[in-house]
């Protein structure tokens, strides 16, 4: 492996390890991974999960169960049993995520929906998010930006977590009826975070008329006629007549909103918005300024098409300097198990160690996602809890003969980006436990 | 809820260096302690302080007002016109002695209704139209100290990641629950060797070896002199859950209350956005800072007396309910200042009123006290920093006079 491929791998994908080719073309590798449908998808990975339709009347069927339960008066602790349908999704899409040999795409899933966070902790979403991402992130990953931001903010899992669910016109007929009114949460934040960002120097006012324009965008379960998805649009919910958000003027009705939404799409601001985000993460916590504005005329360009805007990153020569980028506690965990896969169960419990390592899966504290900057990442506390994370997964390599070497693991996470120290430390090493723990206790193991 | 999301506490470290060290205490290093609490996500001031006394509160939120004083389940009262939200009963025991300061309509120099925005300026401190700066104020704090020897550094990070507010070149530690299998000092003392080079990794692990063990000797000492003078009050050994705000803020109190431990101290918590059915969404929240900082308190012991903690989030919230019983993005909003020292039992600020005409954009509860002036008012008079410090900590902000008397006269 030369230092392009180490590169490819690490910087663009999720972690060098056993499942990885060794392309001599890595640039051309990476970019075929662009091509065709999600491959997790393709291979079937994800077969049997829940559509958000079905999320929906799972997550209804719960909440009724906890409800009569606390109606009968018995106790809750004990007699509800969830579904726990959450865990299922987790484990696939984890799962995928540590085998998978594209991971430069998989890669790009988690980091767009990082961009559109949704957590768990927070309207009752952990059902949903699982769909959310196969239903509207990972279709789009090669596609245009406005058919993800369409399918995202249609999505249950999104209109709940910002509560677009519960929103009403104050002068619609539910809200004449029953007096109540808006909720701008997801108004807000879909142009703030999604799309044209604080730069586009919109007011107050464009941020409630964009709530009112997306009045009515709706959840429903099977029983109450929501889409494959679980979407529902309300016309009894959505404030009548036409309204204005940054100069743009739209009648009412469910396609205000999809209007609304494919112009904000395709601002100039979003574009920047998105360029910086994508540099930031893939090249350094401090984009270059010219990359960035490279890939934002890309996206400019072509409309947002986010496939070749991926390729266009690939091409970037700021992308093959040195690593300098740390890696989350995410990104930490996911590329030493891609390294090192667990050679037996029991299965890694990626929910109680992220939410150890400060970085709760599917559980960002707020809807901007979380940060992949070194400065948030590299307290000591925040260093010296992976590298204990580390030691203790290693033990899983330590009983009898497991045909792997610490030396040969090192290789391939590492290949040429190997320091002899490290090589040596490894080598010196008491066990094959602290061999490994070595290793990924490592500084360069450390970057991305 | 807001409890589960964090877990270890994050930083850097070494000792500050002389050449950063003037002024304020040039000669002794202070015993004094300044503890900062940022709620993320915007906390609706008016519902943990609440105006009751203004005739105009009912009409804008009819259904986000705690029961008056004196009914079931009632708010505390503060002097009449205010009320302290009834999950609040350690704060309002330190309203009665004399230690607790809310401070009302306080907004930062802002007027984004943007939680990102807000929070980076708020942690910066910096006014909305200043670039260049950085670092967080509180990490500019810790430079206008006096350097000290220790075993740990001067700040100290306590949440999920390092919060802006501490980041800067004054390194500090952080804390941290346990979890992990751990490993050997001698497999440890090979990583950080293997590290030592490295300018990100190398300085957080060599701290992270220090404060390890410097938190060890803390939390025993605690066991094996379990006594009214280590343990006041009625801190538990093992508050709530290990990662919750109560459990971070016991122990990080200890770590304050040592003779060579912190001095400055950050937390972050959120579960504030409470944009839909906010009775019942702030409760959890609100009574978990309030235990916190009761433990808080009584893992300080004695040190309480020498100890300032300022809470304060990004802006506050709607006036008026909206649409979903809950509260969007506003303006004003409460901080309080709290501490053995503390000249509090009252509510400071100017009540700008909710009558017509008197909401910021016929929306919002006005700002009539700059966040800036109270962290000012509380840097001058708890840390004795002068005023070229406090411009030092928070630039470009002579429209934003240190608020007076927060201290008891001494």
């Amino acid at each position: 492996m030369d230092n392009a491929s180490a590169q490819a791998l690490i910087r663009f994908g999720l972690g060098a390890g056993p499942n990885d080719e060794v392309s001599s073309d890595p640039r051309g590798a990476l970019k075929a991974q662009l091509q065709g449908p999600d491959p997790g998808e393709a291979a079937g990975a994800f077969a049997g999960l829940p559509t958000g339709l079905q999320a929906v009347d799972t997550r209804r069927a719960d909440q009724l169960a906890l409800q009569a339960l606390i109606q009968q008066g018995v106790a809750v602790k004990g007699n509800f049993k969830p579904a726990g349908i959450d865990k299922l999704d987790v484990a696939a899409q984890m799962g995928w995520a540590v085998t998978t040999p594209a991971s430069f795409r998989e890669r790009l899933v988690w980091f767009w929906y990082n961009h559109f966070t949704v957590s768990k902790f927070q309207g009752e979403t952990a059902y949903l998010i699982g769909p959310m991402v196969r239903e509207a992130i990972r279709p789009h990953v090669n596609g245009n930006f406005t058919d993800m931001v369409l399918a995202v903010e249609r999505h249950p899992a999104m209109l709940l977590y910002l509560m677009n669910a519960e929103s009403i016109g104050p002068d619609s007929p539910v809200g004449l009826k029953t007096g109540k009114g808006l909720n701008e949460n997801l108004g807000r934040e879909c142009m703030e975070l999604h799309t044209v960002g604080l730069a586009a120097g919109y007011s107050q006012s464009d941020v409630t008329n964009m709530a009112k324009i997306l009045t009515g965008w709706s959840v429903a379960g099977t029983a109450g006629g929501g889409d494959a998805t679980g979407f529902k649009y309300r016309p009894f919910f959505h404030e009548p007549g036409p309204r204005t958000v940054m100069d743009q003027t739209y009648d009412g009705g469910e396609q205000a909103g999809i209007d609304a939404l494919t112009f904000l799409s395709r601002y100039p601001t979003t574009y920047q918005l998105l360029a910086t985000k994508l540099v930031t993460h893939f090249v350094a916590d401090d984009p270059p300024p010219d990359a960035v504005a490279q890939i934002a005329n890309v996206l400019r360009e072509t409309g947002g098409d986010l496939g070749v805007a991926s390729a266009a990153l690939v091409d970037l020569p700021q992308a093959w300097t040195p690593l300098t980028k740390l890696k989350t506690p995410f990104e930490y965990v996911l590329s030493a198990v891609r390294a090192a896969p667990p050679p037996g169960p029991p299965p890694v419990l990626y929910n109680a160690i992220m939410l150890q390592l400060g970085q709760p899966l599917w559980g960002a504290p707020l809807p901007n996602g979380w940060s992949d900057q070194a400065a948030v990442w590299s307290g000591s506390d925040a260093i010296i809890a992976r590298i204990d994370w580390a030691y203790t997964y290693a033990s899983r390599f330590d009983n009898g003969d497991m045909g792997v070497q610490p030396s040969d693991i090192a290789g391939v996470a590492l290949g040429p980006l190997l320091r002899p120290a490290t090589a040596a430390a490894i080598a010196n090493a008491g066990s094959r436990r602290e061999a490994i723990t070595m290793l990924f206790a490592s500084p360069e193991f450390e970057r991305r | 809820m807001f409890l589960t999301r964090r877990t270890t506490l994050l930083g850097l470290t070494a000792l500050a260096t002389a050449s950063r060290v003037k002024f304020a205490f040039a000669d002794a290093p202070t015993d004094q302690r300044f503890i900062v609490i940022l709620l993320r996500g915007a906390l609706d001031g008016m519902s943990a302080v609440v105006p009751y006394g203004d005739s105009g509160l009912v009409a804008l939120r009819p259904k986000l007002i705690p029961p008056a004083p004196g009914q079931p389940d009632g708010m505390y009262d503060l002097g009449g016109f205010y009320g302290l939200h009834p999950g609040m009963p350690a704060i309002y025991a330190m309203y009665q002695a004399g230690e607790a300061l809310p401070v009302h309509a306080v907004a930062g120099p802002y007027r984004t209704r943007s939680h990102f925005a807000a929070q980076d300026l708020l942690q910066l401190g910096a006014a909305g139209d200043q670039t260049g700066i950085t670092s967080g104020w509180l990490n500019r704090v810790i430079a206008e100290l006096p350097a000290r020897r220790s075993a740990t550094p001067t700040g100290l990070a306590v949440g999920i990641g390092t919060p802006l507010l501490l980041q800067g070149p004054v390194p500090v530690g952080s804390y941290a629950t346990e979890g992990f299998a751990v490993p050997s000092p001698d497999l440890y003392a090979r990583i950080a060797a293997l590290n030592a080079g490295d300018p990100l990794t190398g300085p957080a692990i060599a701290t992270g070896l220090r404060e390890m063990s410097f938190d060890k000797g803390v939390m025993s000492a605690d066991i094996m002199s379990d006594d009214a003078a280590t343990m006041p009050g009625d801190a538990p050994k093992k508050p709530g859950g290990g990662n919750s705000f109560p459990a971070l803020a016991s122990a990080a109190g200890r770590l304050l209350a040592a003779a060579d431990g912190p001095r400055i101290a950050a937390f972050q918590l959120e579960g504030w956005d409470t944009h839909s059915n906010q009775v019942h969404g702030l409760n959890t929240p609100l009574s978990g800072l309030d235990t916190g900082i009761g433990y808080l308190k009584a893992a300080l012991g004695p040190a309480w007396t020498q100890t300032a903690v300022l809470v304060m989030t990004e802006f506050g919230r709607t006036a008026a309910m909206n649409g979903t019983n809950g509260t969007d993005h506003g303006t004003a909003t409460v901080a309080f200042v709290l501490g053995g020292n503390i000249a509090g039992g009252k509510v400071r600020g100017t009540w700008p009123g909710l009558g017509a005409g008197q909401l910021f954009q016929n929306r919002d509860l006005a700002p009539t006290t700059d966040v800036r002036s109270v962290a000012k008012g509380a840097l001058a008079a708890h840390l004795g920093l002068d005023d070229a410090a406090l411009a030092r900590v928070f630039p470009a902000s002579t429209d934003a006079a240190p608020l007076q008397g927060i201290t008891r006269a001494t």
